[in-house]
């Protein structure tokens, strides 16, 4: 451990934030800006007859309306991950769309004026006239003969069909097991919310054919790849992308979406710049949504509560069309998990990727693995409970041994990626140790007698994070259309000053302030000196940007790779200065001193200064401390621990108080304990929304009756209790720095642990299963019919 | 139609579209844009600000309704670049990630402290339920709120 890495140091980024000086998207101004609106399809599924834009296009201050006609040369957004080894028949967006549409909010025309009232005031004016298509919503429905079908490339709706594990085996194992356990789990969708809604500016200068994109982005640099490369057909270098201060993204903001490539359209078009916010209406129905499983699960189990065999068939909802990389989720980041932290020996996963009349669905925080994580933490609750065991010892008589690691589950459902390190039972133990689960237990018997319904939930968990091995995840491999490693450069100022540059893309992470502790211990150096500069093309080296809980393990292994590199150049200059052997000298605490002779000694400071002067250097080193590094990693990291929530139903109402949760996470060495824990309060937030609160609902004909904020629950303030933390510290042998990651370990592991907890409480009424949201009206109705 | 207000200490006098919300006013008028929109039905709370002192959010008046009215917004709190003990408290407690819902809730604690100097957990929870935030899980936003409380005790 160094002065700052595992230290809480307050954040670099905090005190523009609470002044008001952040500036986000919607606060950048350019001079002859001009405002676009995007008129959205008031249907689910229909053809687009007609487009009427006269009268708009005469309201005041309008600069013009365009349709998709208007753009057919430009081309459809890529889906740049396709589920591996197998045909992916995918339907991706345009700009806008011209024939057709699949789902209610997508763009079909755009107006373009000197402010927005005006622009939409004349986006109000546009008639359109569509011819009605029936409509499907449910993923299920899709796939049945006779339903609408949406795409021509896709029969029977079906996008992709993916498997992993051995079906043979699982069945075989399933017929001889004591007990199966039959249940269908629903993961239902799910909203992201970031608070700040998606946006982008763009200008173009014409003189040059350079473009200026500003984004609501979590990947500049991917963003402007996909838009150069795959959408326009221009040189990359011909573009920069800016992702200001972002508002939060869970996922949402990864993606290429039609609007962010209609506003550089309109720049070029329209030769000014162009802004486009969208409300949070629009964000609702047009910005990515996350889950929606229906999944059959087959779990056998011997007698004394070992399981046998885990079989799982998934019906993934992706929307009308595909988003960037939407048939990666239910596929490698799903399947691939379903051992959890425990030796199943046969595993079979198959998976059907379906297109319905919804919005588009990809990553939201955990993407893939909160439906693992459910699906794994929810069976061996399911087997428990029908073998009359206890749901702690059950979990641990099938937990990988701490001996096993590396482990590699069964059946190779992880195509090849091995369990990095873990001790399953540690934090288990040490959450029992905070939370006296034999009180609890009579607690609950004594409680019930007096007509108050208690209950406990486990999850105990594992995920995999640190997104990827570039082989492994890439086109030949798990369908993901590039690399997966990440970047990083430091640059040793004459003043001694350190800026380090990262092709992560931090958005409330915290990762300005983390890089900072990694290159300013490994340097010895103050933290205050290391400026942390990110999220724009201009100016960072590429990389893949800030998800999959990556930019610790990835990025700040880069930074770290980096400053060894800047280290070992600083030894050969600091010899040079001390007229010593590069053989005969060591770094330490910010100095090159002679082995032995700490007194013979140069600073940083002045070797970056020599450096930077570059008046006498050993022969053949150029001037100047400037290292990048790039971080391919050898596997993913695998974060587990266990997290417990303690629930309380009101049986005259069924609202369900969560009276306690306490989380002990284990995600390797911690460069921040304050940032982890932030990271882990946030995510199971997020997790105890979706068991309890949230979901995205659309009726029949596709109308999306969860689209405000009036009507999709997010956690208030008032609906969670405080939370405690603790961890073990297991640390990862993937990277130097022995992290995992941390940004969706509480969304994962969370959700499993509430429903766990409310069905535990509503065992006296007969009930071993209920889907998502656990609303108090669908517990009350549960109720009233057992309890009758 | 002409409106005039003191926002942060200065004063301001322009001529608008009636239809204008306060919000809008304050961003693209005055180009206080510290203050954060996240919704379009009033719910979420990023836009708070105060208006005579009181916490309103922003999005649910007419910049007309606030004709002279005098107007703190995040910009306003510090004193002399010296930070209001609750932006301190944020800063110190990790009660901000992505820092977009920050000046609202910001704003709201400072004025629920103001008529509540000593508020329990609960009140706390519920004196903030009017502000969304998607990151911390509320967690650290309660512990900055009760030390600043705590802080502005000692006489700040």
């Amino acid at each position: 451990m160094g002065k700052y890495i595992g230290e809480s140091v307050l954040r670099k980024e905090d005190p523009r934030m609470v002044t008001g000086e952040a500036k986000y998207l919607d606060d950048i101004k350019i001079p002859g800006m001009l405002y676009a609106v995007v008129k959205r399809s008031d249907y689910a599924h229909a053809k687009i007859k007609n487009i009427d834009t006269s009268e708009a296009t005469k309201m005041p201050g309008v600069l013009g309306v365009w349709t998709g006609k208007d753009f057919e040369d430009v081309n459809p957004m890529p889906c740049a991950w396709q589920a591996g080894g197998i045909t992916n028949n995918a339907n991706t967006p345009r700009v806008l769309e011209i024939d057709k549409v699949t789902f209610t909010g997508q763009g079909i025309a755009v107006v373009v004026a000197e402010d927005r009232n005006l622009a939409e005031d004349a986006c109000s004016k546009i008639n359109v006239e569509y011819e009605e298509l029936p409509v499907v919503v449910s993923a299920e429905d899709a796939i049945k003969p006779g339903a609408p079908q949406l795409h021509e490339n896709a029969p029977n709706n079906i996008c992709m069909e993916w498997e992993c594990g051995n079906e043979d085996g699982t069945d075989k194992a399933l017929s001889n097991s004591d007990v199966v356990v039959k249940e269908q789990l629903v993961n239902q969708r799910l909203i992201p919310n970031s608070m700040e809604p998606r946006g982008a500016i763009a200008e173009y200068k014409s003189a040059t054919e350079e473009f200026t994109v500003w984004l609501t982005s979590q990947a500049p640099h991917v963003h402007r790849l996909l838009a150069t490369a795959f959408v326009f057909g221009i040189p990359e270098t011909k573009m920069r992308v800016i992702a200001p201060h972002v508002g939060g993204g869970f996922g949402c903001k990864i993606f290429l979406y039609p609007e962010y490539c209609l506003v550089i359209a309109l720049a070029k078009k329209i030769g000014r710049p162009i802004k486009w916010m969208e409300t949070r209406s629009e964000n609702f129905q047009a910005t990515t949504h996350g889950r929606d499983h229906s999944t059959q699960i087959q779990v056998g189990a011997s007698n004394d509560g070992t399981i046998t065999s885990l079989k799982v068939n998934t019906v993934a909802n992706l929307g009308g069309t595909l988003s960037t990389i939407a048939p990666g989720i239910p596929t490698t980041l799903y399947g691939r998990l379903l051992s959890g932290t425990y030796k199943f020996p046969n595993i079979y996963c198959g998976v059907k990727g379906v297109y319905t009349n919804t919005g588009m669905v990809d990553a939201y925080r955990g993407a893939g693995r909160p439906e693992a994580t459910y699906v794994v933490e929810r069976a061996l609750d399911l087997v428990a409970n029908k073998l009359g065991l206890d749901v702690v010892d059950v979990r641990k008589k099938n937990f990988i041994q701490k001996d096993q690691f590396p482990y590699t589950p069964a059946d190779g459902i992880t195509k090849g990626l091995e369990y990095d390190s873990g001790d399953y039972e540690k934090p288990l133990n040490k959450a029992l140790e905070m939370f006296n689960y034999t009180q609890f237990r009579e607690e609950q018997k004594k409680s019930r007698s007096e007509g108050k319904y208690l209950g406990v939930g486990f999850s105990t968990y594992i995920e995999a994070c640190g997104v990827a091995p570039s082989a492994w995840v890439g086109v030949g491999g798990e369908g993901w259309g590039a690399g997966l490693w990440e970047s990083a450069n430091i640059r040793v100022h004459l003043t001694g000053k350190v800026v380090v540059t990262t092709g992560s893309s931090p958005h409330g992470q915290g990762t300005e302030t983390t890089m900072a502790q990694i290159a300013a211990d490994e340097l010895g150096l103050p933290f205050d000196d290391v400026d942390v500069q990110y999220n724009d093309t201009l100016g960072t080296p590429f990389g893949y940007g800030t998800y999959g809980s990556r930019s610790a393990a990835v990025g700040g292994t880069a930074v770290f790779n980096a400053v060894q590199k800047v280290k070992q150049k600083a030894l050969r200059i600091g010899a040079h200065m001390l007229e010593a052997s590069a053989d005969d000298v060591v770094y330490e605490d910010g100095k090159v001193s002679v082995k032995g002779s700490p007194d013979q000694a140069k600073t940083i400071q002045e070797i970056a200064g020599a450096a930077a002067l570059g008046y006498s250097l050993p022969e053949g080193d150029e001037p100047f401390l400037d290292e990048t590094a790039y971080f391919d990693p050898p596997n993913t990291t695998w974060p587990f621990g266990t997290h417990i929530c303690v629930v309380e139903i009101e049986e005259e109402t069924g609202s369900v108080k969560v009276k306690k949760y306490l989380a002990v996470d284990d995600v390797g060495n911690v460069v921040n304990p304050m940032v982890v824990d932030g990271q882990i309060h946030g995510g199971i937030a997020q997790g105890v929304a979706q068991a309890l609160w949230e979901s995205g609902e659309y009726n029949e004909s596709g109308e999306l009756m969860s689209g405000s904020l009036i009507d999709y629950a997010i956690p208030r303030t008032d609906c969670l209790p405080n939370l405690e933390l603790d961890r073990t510290v297991t640390p990862s042998p993937t990277n130097p720095l022995g992290v995992k990651g941390v940004g969706e370990t509480g969304t994962i592991a969370s959700t499993p642990a509430v429903v766990n907890a409310v069905i535990d409480a509503l065992a006296p009424f007969g009930v071993t299963n209920l889907n998502m949201p656990l609303t108090s009206q669908k517990i009350w109705n549960v109720i009233q019919k057992k309890g009758a | 139609m002409k409106i005039s207000m003191k926002v942060n200490g200065v004063d301001y006098e322009n001529d608008i579209e009636p239809r204008t919300l306060l919000v809008q006013y304050l961003r693209e008028t005055l180009d206080l844009t510290g203050t954060n929109i996240g919704c379009d039905t009033s719910q979420c709370g990023a836009c708070t600000i105060h208006v005579n002192g009181e916490a309103v959010k922003s999005c649910t008046m007419l910049a007309v309704q606030a004709d002279g009215a005098t107007i703190t917004t995040i910009e306003g709190l510090a004193n002399d670049g010296e930070l209001h003990p609750v932006q301190k408290a944020f800063c110190e407690n990790h009660g901000l990630q992505c820092g977009y819902c920050t000046p609202g809730m910001i704003m709201a604690s400072v004025d629920m402290l103001k008529n509540n100097p000593n508020p329990t957990e609960e009140e706390i929870r519920h004196g903030l339920e009017g502000n969304f935030c998607r990151c911390t899980g509320y967690h650290n936003i309660v512990k900055s709120v009760k030390a600043a409380a705590v802080s502005m005790k000692g006489g700040a």
